[in-house]
């Protein structure tokens, strides 16, 4: 049985750092594959798009509304159009376009945003993005997707551009730890299950997979056998994954670094209802706007760490024995 | 590819024209609701693009790559449209009198999972630019003819995203987009300039870097003059300004706030049909 000792969990790149580099591999490959960005390409990385093909990229400034709908404008005419900033900008101020220009008509856009999550840091929270999948869900026809690290990114970048329909794509700034082998897939609605459990099972996406990793680690240490998996595909979700979770280990403990109103864990929760109810507990950002700090003070303080997602699967134990 | 027009006189685009306007009050009185001002007073401007020659489009191939694009910002406008589409021969003329209603392809506002002709799907202000300009960039890409166009109403253009757009077409230099303002005067609320006056509005748009063409958009010479001097305005993007009547043709649906978003009754429609005859 695998366990949380098979993961080295290595630092890696950041998520968006590999998007960056995806793109100008995708760029290479495809001539059709066009990038926008709003002043943040130097953050978000698709500087190194728009330095080999600066004829493909298309700085639109500070203006993220008229961004979404150029890239919209630029799919519906058959371009593989991404439009990139960081995802509080890139859903908020351009919410209204991805919902009348790309996801109403049915356009080919991919919408990646950075920086998400409160471990953007000291930047604070006008830059945090903790929200951003509530409402790129509330999309019908989105595609969502949420990778752990630089291998799952590349990967999934692969993936949605070949994909027709749109997408939101969520990246982080900071390095996140390898989880994946080079080898590992990512088709749309997929998951991958780390490590095999039967007592209760973490869900995670981005940064918190390695945090539900070493969560595992630790139960283990008190004889507690957690499966672990790795949710990518927020929207469609792996419904087959939650239903088996929920019906062999009764338990569940959803994680991420969203907002627990609106997240993956609601998404999980009604998958569950509609399939096998089950005892769950939720890890993420309660109901609260966060603060400046440095991401691990951050992810310390607001509780999206291995040790509560530990503590909340004790929780869940519990209330399950309890039945 | 040879270049897919259809080119008639001034004479014949009058008779169009007045052919679309008795389509465009019969069909919003058949749905009891819809907006008659904005779409009688854009007849003219977009006639001369699709039966002028002045679009370059084929209905036999409404995805034809190289077509030029047409986008109405203004979506509420659609019917206008829709009489367009369906006398170019897109979409069926016989079927225009169940717009609005469940099942009909001539939705409220335009959609383009119901008419694949629609280049877009608008009807939420201030998109329309943005997404012309996109569809520029890609013709300019590909080494395409292609051209963009898009319509705006006077009152849309007080969303902050037609700056943005209007900012990021010049900086590009997208000199194959064409916007238009339909600059009739009257949002829903009222008369524009008491509601949030526009002006100065060419000086607002040349200091964006457009070229600005200002004109009666009632006057298909001037309209078609208007589109040439578009089409050969290098370097950076042109606006036409048009001077235009809600309501136009319509005696007593012109400048009035009232039409701007209601239906007129069965005995207004036989009015107004009459002085469309």
């Amino acid at each position: 049985m695998a366990t949380g000792t098979k993961f080295e969990l290595k630092m890696g790149a950041a998520t968006r750092e590999a998007f960056g580099r995806t793109l100008v591999e995708l760029g290479r490959a495809n001539k059709d594959v066009v990038v926008c960005d709003a002043d943040l390409s130097k953050s978000t990385m698709t500087t190194y798009f728009a330095q080999e093909f600066p004829e493909r990229f298309f700085s639109c400034g500070i203006a993220e509304a008229n961004m979404v709908a150029v890239g919209a404008g630029l799919a519906s005419s058959g371009k593989i159009a991404f439009v990139s900033s960081f995802s509080a900008f890139l859903l908020n101020k351009g919410f209204e376009q991805l919902r009348v220009t790309a996801a109403y008509p049915e356009v080919n856009l991919k919408a990646v945003g950075t920086h998400s999550g409160i471990s953007i840091g000291e930047d604070g929270p006008s830059q945090m993005s903790i929200e951003d999948l509530a409402l790129a869900c509330s999309l019908p026809g989105f595609a969502v997707l949420s990778p752990c690290d630089e291998v799952s990114m590349r990967a999934v970048i692969h993936t949605v551009a070949a994909h027709v329909g749109p997408v939101f794509v969520r990246a982080a700034r900071a390095k996140s730890p390898i989880v994946y082998g080079a080898d590992a897939r990512f088709p749309i609605g997929g998951s991958h299950e780390l490590i095999a459990g039967k007592d209760v099972t973490l869900i995670g996406h981005g940064l918190l997979v390695a945090e539900a990793i070493r969560a595992a680690g630790s139960l283990e240490a008190e004889g507690i056998s957690a499966r672990v998996i790795d949710m990518y595909s927020i929207k469609p979700l792996d419904r087959d994954a939650v239903a088996r979770a929920a019906r062999e280990t009764g338990a569940i403990v959803v994680a991420e670094e969203h907002l627990a109103d609106g997240g993956l864990g609601v998404r999980v929760a009604q998958t569950a209802a509609e399939t096998t109810p089950c005892i769950m507990e939720f890890v993420g950002v309660n109901n609260v706007y966060a603060e400046s700090g440095t991401p691990d003070e951050l992810l310390d303080k607001y509780g999206l760490r291995a040790v509560n997602i530990a503590a909340a699967a004790k929780k869940a134990l519990a209330r399950k024995s309890a039945r | 590819m040879a270049t897919v027009t259809e080119t008639r006189s001034v004479q014949e685009l009058q008779a169009v024209c007045k052919q679309i306007r008795r389509h465009i009050v019969t069909m919003i009185a058949a749905a009891k609701s819809g907006h008659p001002g904005g779409s009688l007073s854009a007849v003219e401007l977009i006639v001369s693009l699709y039966f002028g020659g002045r679009m370059r489009h084929d209905p036999k191939n409404p995805r034809w790559k190289d077509r030029d694009r047409f986008v109405l910002g203004k979506g509420h406008a659609a019917p206008v449209l829709y009489a367009v589409l369906a006398e170019a021969g897109y979409t069926p003329v016989g079927e225009l009198n169940t717009l609005r209603k469940l099942g009909s392809i001539y939705q409220g506002h335009p959609d383009r999972r119901f008419i694949p002709a629609l280049e877009a799907s608008t009807g939420s202000l201030g998109e329309g630019l943005s997404l012309a300009c996109g569809m520029a960039l890609a013709a300019r890409l590909d080494g395409s003819p292609a051209r963009a166009y898009t319509m705006l109403g006077d009152g849309e253009i007080q969303e902050g995203q037609v700056w943005e757009a209007a900012m990021f077409a010049a900086f590009h230099k997208i000199d194959n987009v064409v916007c238009i303002v339909d600059y009739n005067r009257i949002q829903l609320d009222g008369f524009v300039k008491d509601i949030m006056d526009i002006e100065p509005l060419t000086d607002k748009w040349r200091a964006f870097g457009w070229h600005v063409i200002e004109l009666d958009g009632h006057d298909l010479n001037a309209v078609n003059a208007a589109y040439d001097e578009a089409a050969a305005t290098k370097g950076k993007p042109s606006v036409l300004i048009a001077h235009t009547v809600k309501g136009k043709g319509v005696s007593f649906m012109e400048n009035n706030p009232k039409f701007h978003g209601m239906a007129p009754t069965a005995e207004e429609l036989q009015k107004a049909l009459a002085e469309l005859a």
